[in-house]
């Protein structure tokens, strides 16, 4: 019982938003489930929340390696838990937007939040520098080529690259360097990527397919079909 | 011109208006004197409002993206050198919905094709048919990497994307993590999951359980293998940075839903010497994966994963229903560039209306 009605919602569910994509009446369904499932979601979220706090009070407790930063998460989560639920500093009332600007909600998530996300995201500059070396370094054939296409894209979205082959009369356009990183782009790049795109929309289909009929049962904890 | 008529677009969602009218006498193929028609719509007795302008010799017209609870009035206007000519008003009219939207009846026939065949191949394989399905290196390393990390003594790091439940590279990561789990669970390996979603939590902890349960180890299952981090992109990665360098495991698994965070995930687990195995459907994000794990399963292959570990022939059978739709999108994109080419390049007219058929079947419509 406790595999067949997640077994039967999921077919019924699945079915019923097939149909809907081919009955107009019926458009509106998806737009519902996706509702229905924000609603879950936000009462998942208290399943989240409980567990990370579980998390840093054990590991607080027990002192166990670089419990100190447990103090800092606790601390934020109800610091900020604080200003978002009883609108510190908000300008309106208790009413008005969590996220009103000079509220301490929105003061914390801009002078704060903000910038360490960003440093987060700024490591992605050194860590595509490390990849590339890794990726167009000519240790084969496809490697060889894979190094000059790269070079020959990188070069053409400069200045640099226009500059070097601005000379080449305009019947020849296609040997300029921007323009033959636009025909890379558009031309091995785009179909490679439409590839892609088709396995993983049939991937999904089947995917799906295995799912609605029962055939994958992984995910609800189920190996035997 | 004369006798336009406007009249609701039949077996649609209800957003089309289909205008027809008959050209002005002075419309003619060779020496004409119309110039253009240009059609005006009135929603809800507003200020009427031109909508489109079509060449001579233009006798119908269809108004797409309408509204069900408004109301429409149409008029065309004859352009000449001389005078504009209007013709009258239509009757404001409402469009109906109907119970049936033809207008994706390709799509239909498509799906219907597609499911048919992926069906009809797990029942093949439900009868005990051999099917051969490709070897697949990322998902052959699996055992591997597993092995690895039990050899070591260090843990598993399984990361499911970003994404919540409702997105189907998720669930396509939860279902692999039934297999590794079970795997896991058989050597007495540790596994790790940080996630960024409660709702995968959930459904990675039953996962796993199961998991533990079915390999006979139930004991050896803690609620503490997965735990929820944050929602947010980047405190998520920061975190998982983070247990990587601290823990160093052995194996990390990438399978889900990435976005700026997957170089900066799989660099992290580059430098500490982990063997990676990374699966995405985001095309954009593959190349990242490529460059700095191991293995990579790209787009299809991450779906294709589960069934593929399972060996279960019903599931294997799936993965040889889709390969009729590669076959079939195969052969499609060689007649439709064969069409265009000779169609439009050459001026074969045959040609021609086989690539716009082509395009009006495979456009979702």
């Amino acid at each position: 019982m406790k595999r067949q009605v997640p077994l039967f919602i999921t077919f019924f569910v699945g079915t019923l938003l097939i149909l809907s994509v081919f009955i107009p009446p019926m458009e509106n369904l998806g737009e519902n489930f996706t509702l229905f499932f924000d609603i879950i979601a936000v009462f998942a979220f208290f399943l989240g929340g409980g567990n990370l706090l579980r998390v840093h009070f054990k590991k607080l407790s027990k002192k166990k390696r670089d419990w100190q930063y447990s103090i800092v998460t606790i601390c934020g989560f109800f610091f900020m838990l604080a200003a978002g639920l009883f609108k510190i500093g908000n300008p309106g009332d208790i009413a008005s937007s969590v996220t009103a600007e000079g509220s301490l909600f929105q003061t914390i998530y801009t002078n704060m939040f903000v910038p360490l996300g960003s440093t987060m995201y700024a490591l992605l500059g050194f860590f595509v520098a490390s990849a590339s070396y890794r990726a167009f370094r000519a240790k084969n054939r496809e490697a060889t080529i894979l190094l000059i296409a790269a070079f020959i894209i990188l070069l053409g979205r400069t200045p640099f690259g226009t500059m070097l082959t601005v000379w080449i009369p305009d019947s020849m356009s296609i040997a300029q360097i921007p323009n033959l990183a636009i025909w890379i782009m558009n031309s091995f790049n785009l179909a490679g990527q439409r590839a892609i795109l088709i396995g993983i929309g049939l991937g999904v289909v089947s995917m799906s397919l295995r799912l609605i009929l029962g055939v994958e049962r992984t995910y609800l904890g189920d190996d035997s079909a | 011109m004369t006798s336009l008529i406007a009249s609701d677009h039949k077996y649609d969602d209800g957003d089309k208006i289909d205008l027809a009218w008959v050209p002005s006498i002075d419309d003619l193929p060779r020496d004409g004197l119309v110039t253009a028609y240009k059609i005006y719509r009135i929603t809800n007795d507003g200020a009427p409002v031109e909508i489109a302008e079509l060449t001579p010799g233009a006798n119908s017209f269809r108004d797409e993206d309408r509204e069900l609870d408004s109301t429409y009035s149409y008029y065309v206007a004859t352009m000449s050198d001389g005078p504009t000519v209007e013709s009258n008003r239509t009757a404001p009219m409402q469009t109906e919905r109907e119970w049936l939207n033809l207008d994706r009846k390709f799509m239909f026939l498509v799906a219907l094709i597609l499911g048919g065949a992926i069906i009809y191949f797990i029942e093949t394989a439900r009868r005990g048919k051999k099917l051969f399905v490709r070897r697949i290196a990322g998902l052959e390393a699996v055992d591997e990497a597993i092995g690895r990390a039990t050899e070591m003594g260090r843990p598993i790091l399984f990361i499911p994307g970003i994404h919540d439940m409702d997105d189907v590279q998720t669930l396509a990561a939860i279902t692999i993590l039934g297999r590794v789990a079970g795997q896991v669970a058989e050597y007495e390996t540790k596994i790790r999951m940080p996630v960024a979603r409660s709702l995968v939590m959930t459904a990675a902890r039953e996962t796993i359980k199961a998991a533990y349960q079915t390999a006979g180890h139930p004991d050896a299952y803690s609620d503490e293998m997965v735990n929820y981090v944050t929602d947010e992109q980047f405190g998520y990665v920061a975190a998982v940075d983070g247990i990587m360098v601290r823990e160093k495991p052995a194996t990390v698994f990438l399978l889900g839903a990435f976005f700026a965070e997957s170089l900066i995930l799989a660099e992290t687990g580059n430098s500490i010497g982990a063997i990676q195995i990374a699966g995405t459907a985001r095309p954009a994000q593959l190349p990242f994966f490529i460059a700095a794990c191991d293995f990579t399963l790209i787009g299809e292959e991450l779906f294709a994963a589960s069934a593929y570990l399972s060996g279960e022939p019903k599931q294997l059978g799936s993965l040889k229903g889709q390969d009729v739709g590669k076959m079939i999108a195969m052969i499609v994109i060689l007649i439709g560039v064969l069409a265009v080419t000779l169609g439009d390049g050459w001026g074969i007219q045959v040609m021609a209306d086989l690539a716009n058929t082509l395009k009006m079947i495979f456009s979702g419509s």
